[in-house]
């Protein structure tokens, strides 16, 4: 890290220090990373337009086919084409998983703010549910929700959704107790200000960097839960290309020599959260230290 | 310090408790009618009803709440929808498999952690230190079956030199159980690693740069002495922390590995309880987990305070 601390100081020094998000797109991780998340982003938008073969056409005649020039990524049991398929499976894991981070920091950013500027009971009552459901990992906690509820990509969203709120309520809060100390809360209180005008409009921005270094971690976590219920067969369309139901519906045959079934969605989920990973600890990195 | 160990206790059952609201709500309220999702749709309404009173589901929800709540503090978890058979000896069984499986992932994850956070501390900001970092956080944040996967492919259908599942079968020796939990393991060695060699960095790197630390290199001492005497004593504090925590997450993260190693621990135990909608062991599963997180967090906590003088004396902050 002592790198990192070492080149704004320099630049501060200079008199020309660059804006964050330039410090950003500098670091090469950062570089790496974003272009990792854009070429998934784009399987997802257009995948089904590039992609060598149709990945829901079964060829039960050629089944299980090693990788070869025709399928550089083998077929499956079904004979439907694994590159294909890894490519447009891009689509309902850059679905669900965005989505739910949103509704979590939206949610998580505004009871933050609640409970760091008024305190009060609430706060008590918000951190004990915090500590509850930290106490369990948040892949159980979301698999007992599906289970009782059923799986759907909105039941999906709703529950990651509101299990993120509270745990980003926390890091938001603990954001905005360090701004009301600050000298411009009360000044804004002075000229009249409503309680919830400050909130919003005065400390809000200030801790916006907290938020957006808060929803690219949270993402990270997203696709590794969403990635892992549909291995666990809760996907929400079993016919529908999705990298963990792919894995889940064929690492039973990895023992009768076919692997390529199950290495090449697991490599694409493995680039993916680190491709998010590399983005969102550069972005941490320059916001903590800049 | 009697009192901030009392505090920390008190605190860890306020959160027992509404983790088990939360767990009732969802594995009681939610699913609707558990006689009708045990029967299937084409069930008749009056098998359903029978069904529904026999489990006490009929029942005001505060008291089936009591009932199931002061059960579980006597031992008693219910009895599970499909094996019709007390939850409580299944679980016991699971939780046992489970922790041999956690105490040999720990054996390998603490050494590993430490040493790696340590190495990475003493070359900060250089190639060693860029490598142990971003392989640490690139390995916590891939999926546990993913690594799974790429480890199966290699070793036991590649090379064909460790068994694909888990379970080792009655009666194994010792060393044939430890070669059939040497593939579960590494996933959880990746997913743990990193948060390990994190902090074993971020301790280090502060008594590094402490002055104490100075004074010990200004007084002559060889840079080996001062680091194995006066750095690391320090720098591992936060450090056992963190692993208490872990252990906590350790078993919870079990219920991905242990499905694809088919290993009869308490991730399968609830895994299984999950597809077979049986909801008094997937309840009990989940409350099992935040238990032995939390009494993992509290004895974290006793250990801490004992290690550290400042806090053992009592002396405020």
């Amino acid at each position: 890290m002592t790198d990192i601390l070492v080149a704004p100081v320099a630049k501060a020094t200079t008199g020309k220090e660059l804006p964050p998000w330039r410090l950003i797109a500098r670091r090469p991780a950062f570089i790496i990373g974003a272009l990792i998340l854009l070429f998934w982003i784009v399987c997802a938008l257009f995948g089904s337009s590039f992609a060598p073969h149709n990945a829901y056409v079964q060829q039960l005649l050629a089944t299980n086919q090693p990788p070869s020039a025709a399928h550089w990524f083998g077929t499956d049991q079904l004979g439907r084409d694994v590159f294909s398929r890894v490519l447009v499976g891009a689509r309902s894991i850059l679905l669900v998983a965005p989505l739910a981070t949103l509704l979590g920091t939206v949610l998580g950013t505004a009871l933050g703010l609640a409970l760091g500027y008024l305190g009060g009971a609430v706060d008590a009552l918000v951190s004990r549910l915090v500590d509850a459901v930290l106490a369990v990992p948040a892949v159980i906690i979301v698999f007992l929700f599906i289970v009782a509820v059923g799986a759907s990509a909105v039941t999906e969203i709703v529950v990651i959704g509101f299990i993120f709120a509270p745990i980003i309520a926390r890091t938001v809060r603990s954001a905005v107790l360090v701004e009301s100390q600050l000298d411009y809360v009360p000044s804004a209180r002075l000229l009249g200000e409503r309680r919830l005008q400050v909130m919003f409009t005065e400390i809000l921005p200030n801790v916006m960097p907290t938020v957006l270094v808060e929803f690219t971690v949270r993402l990270g976590y997203a696709i590794f839960a969403v990635a892992t219920l549909a291995f666990l067969g809760f996907g929400v369309d079993p016919a529908s290309p999705n990298w963990g139901s792919d894995i889940n519906a064929n690492y039973g045959v990895i023992g009768a020599g076919y692997w390529w079934e199950t290495l090449f969605p697991a490599l694409a989920i493995a680039s993916l959260v680190i491709g998010i990973n590399l983005v969102s600890d550069s972005i941490e990195r320059v916001v903590t230290t800049g | 310090m009697a009192r901030y160990l009392l505090k920390r206790l008190g605190l860890a059952v306020i959160t027992l408790f509404v983790l088990s609201v939360i767990i009732f709500f969802t594995g009681q309220v939610l699913p609707g009618d558990p006689g009708r999702a045990i029967l299937g749709p084409f069930a008749s309404q009056a098998a359903v009803t029978n069904l529904d009173h026999q489990l006490g589901v009929d029942r005001p929800l505060l008291t089936q709440y009591w009932t199931w709540i002061t059960g579980a503090l006597h031992g008693n978890l219910g009895t599970s929808y499909q094996y019709r058979s007390a939850v409580a000896p299944m679980l016991w069984a699971a939780l046992v498999n489970s922790a041999k499986l956690a105490a040999f992932a720990l054996i390998l994850i603490i050494p590993l952690g430490i040493l790696g956070g340590v190495i990475a501390a003493l070359n900060a900001g250089r190639a060693p230190d860029r490598v142990i970092s971003l392989t640490g956080l690139s390995a916590a944040t891939v999926p546990e079956f993913v690594s799974g996967i790429v480890v199966i492919v290699i070793f036991a259908d590649g090379l064909k030199v460790l068994p694909s599942t888990a379970d080792a079968g009655p009666g194994a020796s010792f060393d044939t159980q430890l070669r059939y939990l040497l593939l579960p393991v590494i996933p959880l060695v990746f997913e743990f690693f990193g948060y390990i060699a994190r902090m074993a960095r971020a301790g280090t790197i502060e008594a590094l740069e402490s002055d104490y630390a100075r004074t010990a290199t200004l007084k002559g001492l060889k840079r080996r002495i001062v680091i194995t005497r006066h750095v690391l004593r320090n720098s591992l504090l936060p450090t056992i922390t963190v692993i208490a925590t872990q252990v906590g997450y350790l078993i919870g993260g079990l219920v991905v590995v242990e499905t694809l190693f088919n290993y009869h621990g308490v991730g399968l135990l609830i895994y299984d309880a999950a597809i077979n909608k049986d909801f008094p062991m997937l309840e009990a599963g989940v409350l099992t987990i935040g238990a032995v997180y939390l009494i993992a967090t509290l004895l974290a906590d006793v250990l801490n305070t004992y290690l550290n003088p400042r806090l053992r004396t009592g002396a405020e902050q």
